[in-house]
């Protein structure tokens, strides 16, 4: 399980987060929405450790993550998979050369069992024969495949995705959150999604966190948030019409 | 200023810890000693031949007096081109090949979140980009450099051959071979190695720190190459100071 107790996260005179706390659950989709600058993307770096926090503290499976320095991170680490916006795969490697690093650094697996994981990788997200690929040769939503395959390489217990629907037409977001959900479930990973789509919110999201102005505004699951009456989460959920529309006929 | 010292120094510190797995990180070091070795020596033999002509031609054209022989403009050539010539402007070239591509290179592993996915691996990210391109500029400009002095000189005696004037290839190579001190080319590898250190971290240290997008990647490349040459000639004259 992941723990956040009591995150600040200043740059310069502007304080981003301001006070979070929340648990996110093993198996479970955790979704976390906002409108733009609400600071959500910064939340999940300051989980991960691509910011430090500048207050509170961030617990994984009961080892306070902010207090370890590098070294102390690496066993963490190796647990965490993480898809980013736009899929930040190593231009320079080919598709199956990308799913292999982490297992190159991290594993004594010999080169037939690294290959045999790529693969058993690469056919989870449907892209088998994509292995001599460049990622300069692929669409976005075989980017984002790619990056989730990387991300399960190592059989992570965490799964952290940034925006997986940016840059996507809607049936292959649908393709890519079913994906997401399913890898959950399958492995039992706690997985921490950051959105502001709400087929996403209404697909896969367990348990949804809103942020708003830096705070924590709301927390719940997908079937509450149509009947919550907090002013900010539905001018957010309902500010396109066809979800206007939608909340008219529940 | 102190403040990107600081943080270059820093930066350094991190890109020389123990490394995850030596093999993967031998591997890179091996791809960067291609890239910068084999992909330089086209570029550093063409201006090597040119330089070397010139001077020899240029010394020869001062040296008109009957009262010097002609063999000295041979030695003068030599000297030029192993002292200063040869380390000091390919490094100057080296900067703009193979500082630019490094700095360029990391920035857009930066502005597009590879360093950070590394970083979420439990990579060293300052590790595993930079040190290998260090250790390979460290050992590859000094085989550049002695690729260089040699077709310098080469060039040289080109130039002796094909001018029909001044200096002929006989007084060319007796100037050549006559005094020659290997202090020399000890100051010449220092200075290249030394040349290869600071191209590399500099540039690197500019695109390890690049944010924000493309234009922000060339910046950081143009940046990267000026501050290592201003460095490089600075470096050339007290390395110049301190062995002769």
């Amino acid at each position: 399980m992941i723990e956040i107790k009591d995150i600040y996260k200043t740059f310069g005179d502007n304080d981003v987060l301001k006070g979070i706390s929340a648990k996110f659950q093993p198996g479970k989709n955790n979704l976390i929405i906002g409108g733009s600058g609400s600071g959500k993307t910064t939340l999940l770096k300051c989980i991960v450790g691509l910011h430090e926090p500048t207050k509170g503290d961030v617990i994984f499976d009961d080892q306070n993550f902010t207090d370890m320095n590098f070294e102390q991170r690496v066993p963490i680490r190796t647990h965490i998979g993480m898809l980013f916006q736009n899929s930040a795969l190593f231009d320079s490697m080919t598709v199956e050369q990308n799913i292999m690093f982490p297992l190159n650094l991290f594993t004594t697996m010999s080169h037939s069992e690294k290959l045999d994981r790529a693969n058993f990788c690469l056919k989870r997200v449907n892209l088998e024969g994509k292995n001599a690929l460049f990622p300069s040769e692929l669409s976005g939503g075989m980017k984002k495949r790619v990056g989730i395959a990387r991300a399960i390489s190592m059989q992570p217990k965490y799964l952290f995705v940034d925006e997986p629907n940016s840059g996507l037409d809607p049936q292959t977001s649908i393709l890519i959150d079913d994906l997401i959900a399913e890898l959950t479930e399958e492995y039992k990973i706690t997985t921490v999604v950051v959105t502001h789509d709400m087929n996403s919110v209404m697909g896969i999201g367990d348990h949804i966190m809103f942020l708003h102005q830096g705070k924590k505004w709301w927390e719940g699951t997908n079937k509450e948030i149509a009947h919550t009456d907090n002013k900010e989460l539905n001018d957010f959920v309902f500010a396109s019409k066809f979800m206007q529309a939608a909340k008219a006929k529940l | 200023m102190f403040y990107s010292l600081g943080r270059y120094i820093l930066l350094l510190r991190l890109s020389f810890r123990r490394p995850e797995k030596f093999s993967v990180y031998w591997t890179e070091i091996m791809r960067e000693m291609v890239s910068i070795g084999l992909g330089s020596l086209g570029i550093i033999a063409i201006i090597s031949v040119f330089i070397g002509a010139a001077t020899t031609i240029q010394v020869a054209f001062q040296l008109s007096s009957p009262l010097v022989p002609l063999s000295i403009a041979g030695s003068i050539a030599r000297d030029s081109t192993i002292l200063e010539f040869s380390p000091t402007i390919s490094a100057l070239v080296l900067a703009g090949r193979v500082g630019s591509s490094i700095a360029s290179q990391i920035g857009t592993m930066r502005v597009t979140e590879q360093i950070d996915a590394l970083e979420i691996m439990g990579v060293n990210a300052p590790g595993y980009l930079i040190s290998p391109k260090v250790i390979s500029g460290m050992s590859m400009f000094p085989l550049l450099v002695i690729a260089s002095i040699t077709l310098g000189i080469t060039g040289g005696y080109i130039a002796c051959l094909v001018s029909g004037g001044g200096i002929t290839p006989a007084d060319y190579i007796a100037g050549v071979t006559n005094n020659f001190d290997g202090l020399t080319v000890r100051v010449a590898l220092v200075k290249a190695i030394v040349f290869g250190f600071i191209i590399t971290s500099i540039c690197a240290y500019q695109g390890f720190y690049t944010s924000g997008g493309a234009l922000e990647v060339g910046q950081a490349s143009t940046r990267g190459v000026v501050y290592s040459c201003v460095m490089v000639l600075f470096a050339d004259l007290v390395i110049t100071r301190l062995m002769l």
